[in-house]
């Protein structure tokens, strides 16, 4: 029965990547930007938890009311600096601009905080579990990660469809020129889906910090992760991210039972089996934009 | 090679061609510097010296390398440690492992590079910009983490290279700086035909725009495959000079992501898209890491934020500087018109620019 | 006075020039039809307008106001709205989100989802469908439709009849009187010289990039225009 547990765990561990993926997913589809700085903006925001317990007593979740300002604010300068720039540039640009901003990141936190592991203290609450058979117990913060990633993939999808600044981010994902003979400035769209990918790293780095240990080179990690799960949920597809977060997350928790020694092996080979096989994803884009 | 104008009179043909007289002086001067580089353990280079130029030769080759797949084949990997990992684990394993020796072991390295190389290209072709690019890393995750399942390559824990056991420290370096410095010469030189090749005029149009390039009859996926194998064996082939130069090779030094970020670095600081840009590239930045490098993880936030600003406001690096925005070229891979036109949009070459978006033709309108 | 001055503007395109010093003026509630062959800078022209592409030299004025250096979608809130060629559509929205994305920047008006629908009944039961699943007169009316969602003052149509059904161009024509009778100015460019002649207070005809006839379409003889078209 530790399968069947795995499995469970494995599924919720899937809120945490769907929370980690959906911004990546969100810059993508709206600019067409990979930001391969992501997994160190998701551990930005674990430090940021982390200082913020314990320079000001925060209670650990409470951090995220003030994270998510902070890295949506973050999110929104990057954006009108440096990425608008890069995106004016040669194709390369983004993705060296973000690649060269990943390093400075992990560098200036590994300056501030030296290597050594940290995390966010929940105290009790990382050990509660809801037993449900005798063998498969549920710890309350994974599940509470779990919804949480749920309710974000649910209220962007929603943003997304039903307000008139979700609308003008599709229509500047389908057609940015077209866009903007809608009265739509593409700037200022690119650096609010920008801030919203961040805010949502952000709670992502929090439960990150709390999961689990964290130093400045972590981020490496979530953003392979990220990048599988939006990749096998289908790109431009939300809930086929949140879809693809859970598969990864059985293939790291089943993959931690059969092969301790090789941490996130399996998941990385399903990913694999998944591009060679479902080149498209779970949930293929209907249209292309 | 030459193209006939409306005038017949051989004064006002315009005759295309290659080399120009920079060229043949970069090719002499090349040349000198290599057989003096060859001489240097005889008279002038120190044993400290031959190492550390050493490492500068892994540096140009890593350069020329990511130069190839992103300057010219328009790819940008951040996995390519994964072949520096095979180079170094390969040579171990065929020279040491399987008893072969030096030399078999060193072609065996290249071969393994290749293949393996060729075979996930089928895998990482299926996404492309940047999703290739954090593709390849997985890739490179995933052979990292397969390499240390096998006792036999010392698991977790690295293995040594024991190839030149009996040979005296003196004579092991200077083999190693002549291997090293052959290496260079082939890497730059492969580079260069392959991109005077029909295959590079290919790569050029390719990265300028894949979908014309494909109309105009180019294979874009056998040109980025061929840039993708070339590029792994080049990696592979740095990946055995380090496993020669440290006798030891550890699976999370050889497989760290950090080598693709020097790649990177070294070309964009150098200037993407010519083949001189990496060589000036991997000089400053061995030259900086050796004489800044003490400052810690400072030096390497600095390197990225030179890094990002050089892609945003020096897009063809210090070669560019050097090279007064490419008229001079010591190693030419374009065509260049050898007796300018009247019409002044007939004076550009179709020399490498870094990847311009095409322009809006007049069908258009 | 004009609501619309173009004043002898050079446009291009990298070094190729489109547009040789062109002039026009639109007045408030005036159709201006621009006809001309393949190439002749009509779509250029309209870019330039909606400010899509820049006037290498010369002035574009609104409403007396210089707006040559305004980006596009600063144009729209004074009331500047391009249909443009090949329609456009945001293809995985359905087509009442396009209407809706349409209204972003929307001035006050008449035009509201309720009065589109009602002017183009083409696409009034289609309002769920995915724009990249309709067909190319909803498509087409869909995008006229989007433009007007924005109440503007100068509405620019960028060949209303390429590539649709003689019928269907027929259907969407017929819905422009109502759209004038708004006291929308139009300025429509097409390759249909017989559709543009019907809708228009007066006609303007380009040759690779420059004026070469212009006056009401009473005015203009079957030949003259035709050989303007032509070049010949």
């Amino acid at each position: 029965m530790q399968w069947a547990n795995a499995v469970v765990q494995g599924l919720l561990l899937g809120g945490l990547y769907a929370l980690l993926a959906a911004g990546l997913s969100l810059m993508f589809g709206v600019m067409r930007l990979v930001n391969l700085a992501h997994g160190a903006l998701a551990i930005v925001g674990a430090y940021l938890g982390y200082v913020l317990v314990q320079k000001t007593g925060l209670p650990p979740f409470a951090t995220i009311i003030v994270v998510i300002p902070l890295m949506a604010a973050i999110g929104w300068l990057l954006q009108s600096t440096l990425l608008n720039t890069a995106l004016n540039k040669q194709a390369l640009a983004p993705i060296l601009v973000t690649f060269g901003l990943a390093v400075i990141l992990q560098n200036v936190m590994l300056q501030l905080f030296t290597a050594d592991y940290r995390s966010i203290q929940v105290g009790d609450l990382a050990g509660a579990s809801i037993q449900i058979t005798p063998d498969i117990a549920i710890g309350v913060f994974p599940l509470m990660t779990f919804v949480v990633g749920v309710i974000v993939i649910a209220a962007l999808q929603q943003y997304l469809a039903r307000t008139k600044t979700g609308r003008a981010m599709r229509a500047t994902s389908d057609d940015r020129e077209a866009a903007t003979l809608m009265g739509i400035d593409n700037k200022r769209i690119y650096a609010l889906a920008t801030a919203i990918a961040l805010a949502i790293v952000g709670i992502a780095g929090v439960f990150i910090g709390i999961k689990t240990q964290f130093n400045a080179y972590s981020g490496d990690t979530y953003l392979i992760f990220a990048f599988e799960a939006v990749i096998i949920g289908g790109l431009g597809s939300l809930w086929g991210t949140l879809a693809g977060g859970m598969i990864l997350g059985v293939a790291t928790t089943v993959g931690a039972q059969l092969l301790p020694s090789s941490g996130t092996l399996l998941a990385d080979l399903v990913f694999l089996a998944i591009l060679v096989f479902l080149p498209t994803g779970l949930f293929p884009k209907v249209v292309n934009g | 090679m030459s193209v006939t104008l409306s005038d017949s009179t051989a004064a006002n043909r315009a005759r295309v061609q290659r080399s120009t007289r920079a060229s043949l002086v970069g090719l002499v001067v090349s040349i000198i510097v290599v057989a003096a580089l060859a001489y240097g353990p005889y008279a002038f280079l120190s044993k400290g010296n031959q190492q550390n130029l050493t490492t500068l030769f892994i540096y140009i080759i890593l350069g020329t390398m990511w130069n190839l797949l992103a300057g010219y084949a328009g790819m940008v990997s951040i996995g390519q440690q994964a072949f520096i990992g095979i180079g170094a684990y390969g040579i171990v394993y065929a020279a040491d492992i399987l008893g072969l020796g030096l030399w078999i072991g060193l072609v065996l390295a290249l071969v393994i590079s290749g293949i393996v190389a060729y075979l996930v290209s089928f895998l990482a072709f299926r996404l492309s910009g940047g999703y290739f690019a954090i593709g390849t890393w997985v890739i490179a995750e995933v052979i990292y983490l397969i390499t240390t399942q096998f006792d036999t390559l010392g698991a977790g824990a690295g293995i040594s290279l024991t190839t030149f056991r009996g040979y005296k420290p003196e004579i092991r370096i200077a083999v190693v700086y002549w291997i090293a410095l052959a290496a260079v010469v082939v890497a730059v030189a492969v580079t260069y035909l392959l991109l005077r090749s029909r295959l590079g005029a290919g790569f050029t149009a390719v990265r300028d725009d894949a979908t014309a390039a494909a109309t105009l009859g180019v294979n874009v996926t056998r040109s980025r495959r061929i840039a993708w194998v070339v590029a792994a064996m080049g990696c592979g082939l740095a990946g055995t000079l380090l496993a020669m130069t440290t006798l030891n090779v550890q699976p999370g030094s050889v497989f760290k992501i950090q080598w693709t970020a020097f790649m990177i670095f070294i070309v964009i600081i150098g200037g993407i898209g010519t083949i001189e840009g990496p060589i000036i590239g991997a000089i400053v930045f061995y030259a900086l890491e050796r004489y800044v490098g003490d400052v810690g993880f400072w030096y390497l936030v600095i390197l990225g934020i030179i890094a990002i600003a050089m892609v945003l406001f020096l897009p063809k690096g210090l070669w560019g500087l050097i090279s007064r925005g490419g008229r001079l070229q010591l190693f030419p891979t374009g065509l260049r018109l050898a007796t300018p036109l009247a019409t002044p949009l007939a004076t550009t070459t179709s020399s490498p620019t870094s990847g311009t978006p095409p322009t809006t033709s007049a069908e258009d309108l | 006075m004009a609501l619309l001055e173009v004043d002898s503007i050079d446009v291009f395109y990298g070094d190729f020039q489109a547009i040789y010093g062109m002039s026009l003026s639109v007045d408030e509630g005036e159709t201006l039809a621009v006809i001309g062959a393949n190439g002749a800078g009509k779509s250029t022209l309209l870019k330039t307008i909606a400010g899509l592409n820049s006037p290498r030299s010369g002035d574009v004025r609104f409403d007396g106001t210089s707006i040559a250096t305004l980006p596009p979608h600063k144009r729209v809130p004074l009331g500047i709205a391009l249909t443009p060629e090949g329609r456009r559509m945001f293809p995985s929205m359905t087509i009442e989100e396009n209407l809706l994305v349409g209204a972003h920047k929307a001035r006050p008006g008449p035009w509201n989802l309720e009065s589109v629908y009602a002017t183009f009944p083409l696409i009034s039961d289609r309002r769920s469908r995915l724009a990249n699943n309709a067909s190319g007169g909803e498509q087409q009316a869909a995008a006229i439709g989007r433009a007007l969602m924005c109440n503007p003052r100068l509405l620019l149509l960028d060949e209303v009849s390429l590539g649709l059904a003689p019928v269907v161009v027929q259907q969407i024509y017929a819905s422009l009187p109502t759209i004038t009778a708004q006291g929308t100015t139009v300025l429509v460019v097409e390759q249909d010289v017989m559709h543009a002649l019907r809708v228009a207070d007066r006609v303007q005809c380009l040759l690779e990039g420059r004026t070469v006839l212009e006056g009401t379409p009473s005015e203009l003889t079957r030949d003259q225009i035709a050989s303007a078209y032509f070049g010949i």
